[in-house]
């Protein structure tokens, strides 16, 4: 292995994000301390929430479906995601939407999504299994079937319902919904808990089905639960800042390049860590120095969908 | 011992295997043989519980397949694979260190690595502990694989087609180091081949398949002869003995 030792790394990935976070959180300050640190340290916790949740889903989805180019959201998960939100808001009306309390929506769209995700993906997986090429066209085009979907039921709903829902269908990062940021922790709490409880099985998967079988950890089992945990990740950094396709890529790409190790206990810290260096650091250069004149999704999509296509065309090759 | 009480089982109504009982012993190589399309594949991978049973019953020292916990079966029976391609960059010490998971789940102990150690310097794989699986030979591979295999500690070790993709020299290793493991180690190991002679030279029994169903089933001396070969493999060729031992003139 050549550089700094693993230890290393990591403490020096986390070094870096502390900075970004104090870089975040004390630039520009003019007026009231104890009032700018409390509004930005909620977006910063966001911050933190999205990049701890999109960077495990995506380690994991690609470690069940044995491979490093696909993602949860190329797969159409939060085009789902925003689906059943759509579907819903057309279902009971804006108003009786906005009536009920944030958090407790958040909730039932996460439950709605697990199940919805379950029934779905499971089918995908099973039938693409060991064929990247069909399963790469299943997701692209259940991604678009979710979309077309979404767009039809924008179309029936009144113009100001749609206003609801339409906050939701973009990614941003500067304009967090941070009303969720409790239910929202609550829920990485206990994904992340789950799936640092599944490390030692996730390293096994790799080896391939027959193999794993052979150790005793069926491929068929952990998916299930795997899957599970990703519709939770996903929804709630959907519900905090929209869908956001490459963001996931760009992540574990980059992890997979700093960290020479195959075990989760290393992939999976430092890929939490690298993703919130991302966002925190770049949204601490989009707002306090380029003024929001550029959104940092777009930097992030931009760079993302580069690598996704480099990836693709490498593995077509 | 490994019973198989008739074992059947089809693909979209189109029969692999017809109503198979075997017994296999501990201790002994056995060698699956038939030509393509027999079953013996489908036979290792029913017993491997790599897909689920559809009829008859299939049971190793008493554990009933698909009733019995998978940990536990992990430590009676190990698979290695006919395609031995891995996603992640493992050293060979890495790989190795599998083959204790049924027994640490992930957190290995003292005594696991002695065993790994141990395993390593067993298989002469000392020098390349170190190196990456993509950058090693077919052979090196494959005897880092069957080291992991042997690093489980179970009874039962079944490959499925091993010498696909070897040379001459890798493949007469591969077959000496597995025979070593029957011998030496009081292993049982059971192989799907194709080429015959390496199973009559090696193996202590022969059980050839036919469209699903056994069609032999003895030592070598025994059932590898030129009406095997009409019968099964549908080709004429002529089988001499050798050393005591019979040889497919191809």
């Amino acid at each position: 292995m050549a550089g700094p030792g693993l230890r290393v790394r990591l403490f020096l990935l986390a070094g870096l994000l502390a900075l970004c976070c104090a870089a975040y959180l004390s630039l520009g300050v003019r007026g009231d301390w104890g009032f700018i640190l409390a509004f930005r340290g909620q977006k910063l916790a966001a911050l933190l929430l999205v990049g701890f949740a999109v960077s495990w889903a995506t380690v994991i989805f690609q470690t069940i479906t044995g491979n490093r180019i696909l993602t949860p959201s190329v797969m159409g998960f939060d085009a789902l995601y925003l689906l059943l939100l759509t579907g819903l808001v057309w279902a009971i009306g804006a108003r009786t939407y906005q009536g009920l309390p944030p958090q407790g929506m958040m909730v039932a769209n996460v439950v709605w999504m697990c199940g919805a995700s379950l029934l779905l993906f499971r089918v995908v997986l099973r039938a693409g299994e060991g064929d990247m090429m069909r399963l790469i066209l299943t997701g692209v085009v259940l991604a678009v079937l979710f979309h077309s979907l979404t767009a039809y039921f924008r179309r029936v709903i009144d113009p100001n319902e749609y206003a609801v829902v339409q906050a939701a269908s973009f990614a941003r990062f500067s304009n967090v919904d941070t009303g969720l940021l409790a239910v929202a922790t609550g829920f990485c709490l206990a994904a992340g808990a789950a799936v640092w409880r599944m490390r030692y099985r996730l390293d096994v998967l790799p080896l391939g089905p027959v193999l794993s079988t052979s150790l005793g950890e069926p491929p068929h089992k952990a998916q299930w639960q795997v899957l599970l945990l990703v519709s939770v990740l996903v929804s709630v950094s959907t519900a905090l800042v929209g869908p956001v396709a490459f963001f996931g890529i760009l992540v574990t790409s980059l992890t997979y390049l700093i960290i020479p190790s195959a075990r989760h206990g290393d992939l999976l810290p430092a890929a939490a860590l690298i993703a919130s260096i991302i966002l925190v650091g770049g949204q601490t250069v989009m707002e306090r120095l380029l003024d929001l004149s550029t959104p940092l999704s777009v930097v992030v999509e931009f760079l993302g969908g580069l690598i996704f296509l480099f990836l693709l065309l490498r593995s077509l090759r | 011992m490994i019973e198989i009480e008739n074992l059947s089982y089809q693909i979209a109504g189109h029969p692999i295997l017809s109503d198979v009982s075997l017994r296999l012993e501990k201790g002994g190589l056995v060698a699956l043989v038939g030509p393509n399309g027999a079953g013996k594949s489908t036979l290792l991978s029913l017993v491997a519980r790599l897909v689920p049973l559809q009829s008859g019953s299939i049971s190793i020292d008493g554990l009933q397949i698909g009733k019995t916990a998978d940990d536990v079966l992990a430590r009676q029976l190990a698979i290695l694979p006919q395609d031995l391609s891995v996603a992640s960059r493992l050293t060979v010490r890495d790989l190795v260190g599998f083959g204790r998971y049924p027994y640490h789940k992930g957190r290995p102990r003292a005594e696991d690595r002695d065993r790994v150690d141990a395993v390593i310097g067993q298989f002469e794989l000392t020098a390349i502990a170190d190196r990456q699986l993509e950058n090693l030979s077919g052979g090196q591979r494959q005897r880092a694989f069957v080291a992991m295999a042997f690093a489980q500690d179970t009874e039962y070790l079944l490959l499925d087609e091993p010498l696909n993709n070897l040379d001459i020299s890798a493949s007469r290793a591969l077959m000496t180091l597995l025979r070593d493991l029957v011998t030496a180690q009081g292993r049982t190991v059971v192989i799907v081949v194709h080429d015959i002679n390496y199973a009559a030279a090696y193996a202590d029994r022969i059980i050839a398949l036919k469209q699903g169903v056994v069609v032999a089933d003895g030592t070598p001396r025994e059932i590898v002869n030129s009406a095997l070969l009409r019968e099964v493999f549908q080709t004429g060729a002529e089988v001499a003995v050798v050393g005591g031992r019979p040889v497919v003139l191809v």
